[in-house]
């Protein structure tokens, strides 16, 4: 990193404040950059602008209550989040959803994982300058949307599970769409990429940029693409199966170098797995109930327990301690895009002011998530 | 119930193969058994009344015995409840245990997966709770130590970067004193925000009345703020109740 005696110009060290209303940081995220010229020295993170006491708001609510609140924290993948918890309960409580429910859960959480990656990619290069490809990703991502809208009612705050399995049968049709969807979507990957892959703007742009090795990943705490991208072949739903996940084959994208590149791959591969897990559960599931024999009022064992999930932007985890009450004792979420930010400080310094945005992009973290 | 006694066993690795499907006839089965405690392990002394619900099994290892021998004053108990591994030990050398875990050679525990608290104000006591992982082991475990109010603990920054964040995060929700933290300040909520909104007696109608004043030139609406509702009978939930 050039020190201000190194520099061509006598340039002096200003420190610049980008957002909170900055359009390329993903929300409301303050990053306050101190800067040599166009120069990144270093990067400081001011979050919290939208905490809405999420973990507070969990020990005032029962167990069910509280599942609709957890999809306003990660609302671009609002299935995750109530995956998640509703496995966490049931861990706690001893039952199993029944497996029609599970294969329901499944591709419900894969498409949403589709949907997220995409208007990831979405932002990601319209960030960067490719506006295009933001068109395209959208289209798609209305397919998914639709899907979720003809099945819970919503398109983005689904609550779309419940504690013991889910709350809908799948509606008439819905194998047609989906198989239709799985179908035509590997075709619109192939388009994405020959948008971006070989672009040279886009190389240029995401080659050698943002690079975090392994091992300050796993240090820092980085979780999903962003950890898979350093080349750590680490996925929950291969070395924890959750749901129906060991039911599915599917592959582990990675990455090598770590780099925006190698993240922006991981990710697009990711979204050709989700295809798969999702083409191969919409032919095989089980017939049965969707709900587990439980009593309407929810009253886990005293106790605690944490459980996580591969949401599509890390490691989603939750630790509840229940008191034997129907409100839990303390609800903990361990959110994914929360640890990753804090990797930004170390793989923004020493580069562009321009290349910062890229860097938050690639992190892919969600706002609402961070501060819950 | 295979699924979580697979998540308790150190030498599992990553299951790879698909397991068997759930049959509808185990997932009817209600009422959680808990998995055998590992070999070598001591038989759960006969409980007297029956007791409900999953119980604490001792837990014993070679990662156990590994602390026991190096930190012998500072350990408590080990015990696995629902299939998960949790170690309680003494707060006054947690950075030491913490980079023993991290760095020892039978499951090193070399991601900080979350640091947390819990308030329990009729022991007048925080639990911290470290949660940790081992790449190699594929193995969960959970480390906890208790403090008192105002009681400062040692920081794991030096242990792992992500408990940077994960601390200020425990400091502006509960108010604990971490020693040696390079950056010990609020992260969600603003600087100069009274009261540490996750303890319990905290309500949760309550808010800094006059900092919404000030910032935001507004009267909240709200009835209570920090120092009024502290003269109030906290509306406290413990285990007991």
């Amino acid at each position: 990193m050039p020190t201000k005696d190194e520099t061509l110009f006598d340039t002096s060290e200003i420190t610049v404040s980008m957002g909170p209303q900055h359009p390329s940081t993903h929300g409301v995220l303050q990053v306050k950059l101190k800067l040599d010229g166009e120069r990144v020295l270093d990067a400081e993170c001011v979050i919290g602008y939208l905490h809405r006491g999420v973990e507070k708001l969990g020990e005032a609510q029962t167990y069910g209550q509280f599942v609709p609140t957890l999809d306003r924290m990660d609302y671009i993948a609002a299935v995750s989040n109530c995956l998640g918890y509703c496995e966490t309960i049931e861990k706690l409580l001893g039952i199993t959803a029944p497996p029609r429910a599970q294969y329901i859960r499944v591709i419900m959480t894969e498409l949403n994982r589709i949907s997220s990656h995409l208007l990831w990619l979405g932002t990601h290069a319209l960030d960067i300058g490719a506006m295009t490809v933001f068109l395209y990703a959208f289209r798609e991502r209305e397919e998914v949307l639709k899907i979720f809208e003809n099945y819970c009612g919503a398109r983005l705050t689904t609550h779309m599970f419940r504690i013991g399995g889910t709350q809908y049968e799948i509606y008439e049709g819905f194998e047609d769409q989906v198989r239709k969807f799985v179908r035509e979507f590997p075709k619109h990957v192939d388009e994405y990429e020959t948008l971006l892959t070989q672009n040279r703007i886009w190389i240029g742009r995401t080659r050698g940029v943002g690079v975090i090795s392994a091992k300050d990943a796993i240090d820092l705490g980085v979780t999903g693409p962003s950890l898979r991208g350093s080349g750590v072949d680490w996925d929950l739903r291969k070395a924890k199966p959750y749901a129906a996940y060991s039911d599915f084959e599917f592959d582990i994208p990675t990455g090598g170098t770590g780099d925006t590149y190698d993240r922006y791959m991981v990710r697009i591969e990711e979204m050709r797995q989700s295809a798969r897990i999702v083409a191969q559960g919409i032919e095989k599931i089980p017939d049965g109930p969707i709900m587990a024999k439980l009593s309407k009022i929810i009253k886990p064992p005293i106790g605690d327990i944490y459980h996580s999930i591969e949401a599509p932007k890390g490691e989603l985890g939750y630790y509840i301690v229940s008191d034997g009450s129907t409100m839990a004792y303390r609800a903990r979420v361990r959110p994914p895009s929360f640890v990753n930010l804090q990797a930004l400080k170390k793989m923004v310094a020493g580069l562009m002011v321009a290349d910062v945005v890229a860097i938050i992009g690639t992190l892919d973290i969600v706002l609402g998530e961070i501060d819950r | 119930m295979a699924e979580e006694q697979k998540d308790n066993d150190q030498t599992e690795k990553p299951a790879a193969q698909p397991a068997e499907p759930v049959k509808p006839a185990e997932a009817k089965a209600a009422v959680p058994k808990p998995p055998p405690p590992p070999p070598g392990a001591k038989p759960a002394p006969p409980a007297a009344a029956k007791p409900k619900g999953p119980q604490q099994e001792p837990w014993s290892s070679p990662l156990v015995d590994a602390i026991k021998e190096r930190f012998g004053g500072e350990f408590i108990k080990s015990y696995s409840f629902l299939g998960q591994n949790q170690i309680e030990v003494k707060k006054e050398r947690i950075a030491e245990i913490m980079t023993f875990l991290r760095d020892t050679p039978i499951s090193p525990f070399n991601y900080l997966v979350d640091e947390t608290a819990v308030h329990w104000p009729k022991e007048e006591q925080f639990e911290i709770v470290y949660i940790l992982y081992s790449f190699e082991k594929n193995a969960h475990v959970r480390v906890k130590t208790r403090i008192k109010e105002w009681e400062p603990i040692e920081s794991v920054v030096s242990v792992w970067a992500t408990a940077d964040w994960l601390e200020r995060e425990v400091y502006d929700m509960f108010g604990v004193q971490y020693a040696n933290h390079p950056n010990l300040k609020r992260i969600l909520l603003p600087e100069d925000w009274a009261g540490f909104p996750l303890r319990k007696d905290y309500n949760i109608r309550l808010q800094d009345v006059e900092w919404v004043r000030k910032h935001l030139g507004i009267d909240s609406g709200q009835k209570y703020y920090v120092g009024e509702a502290r003269d109030q009978t906290p509306d406290y939930r413990t285990p007991q109740d």
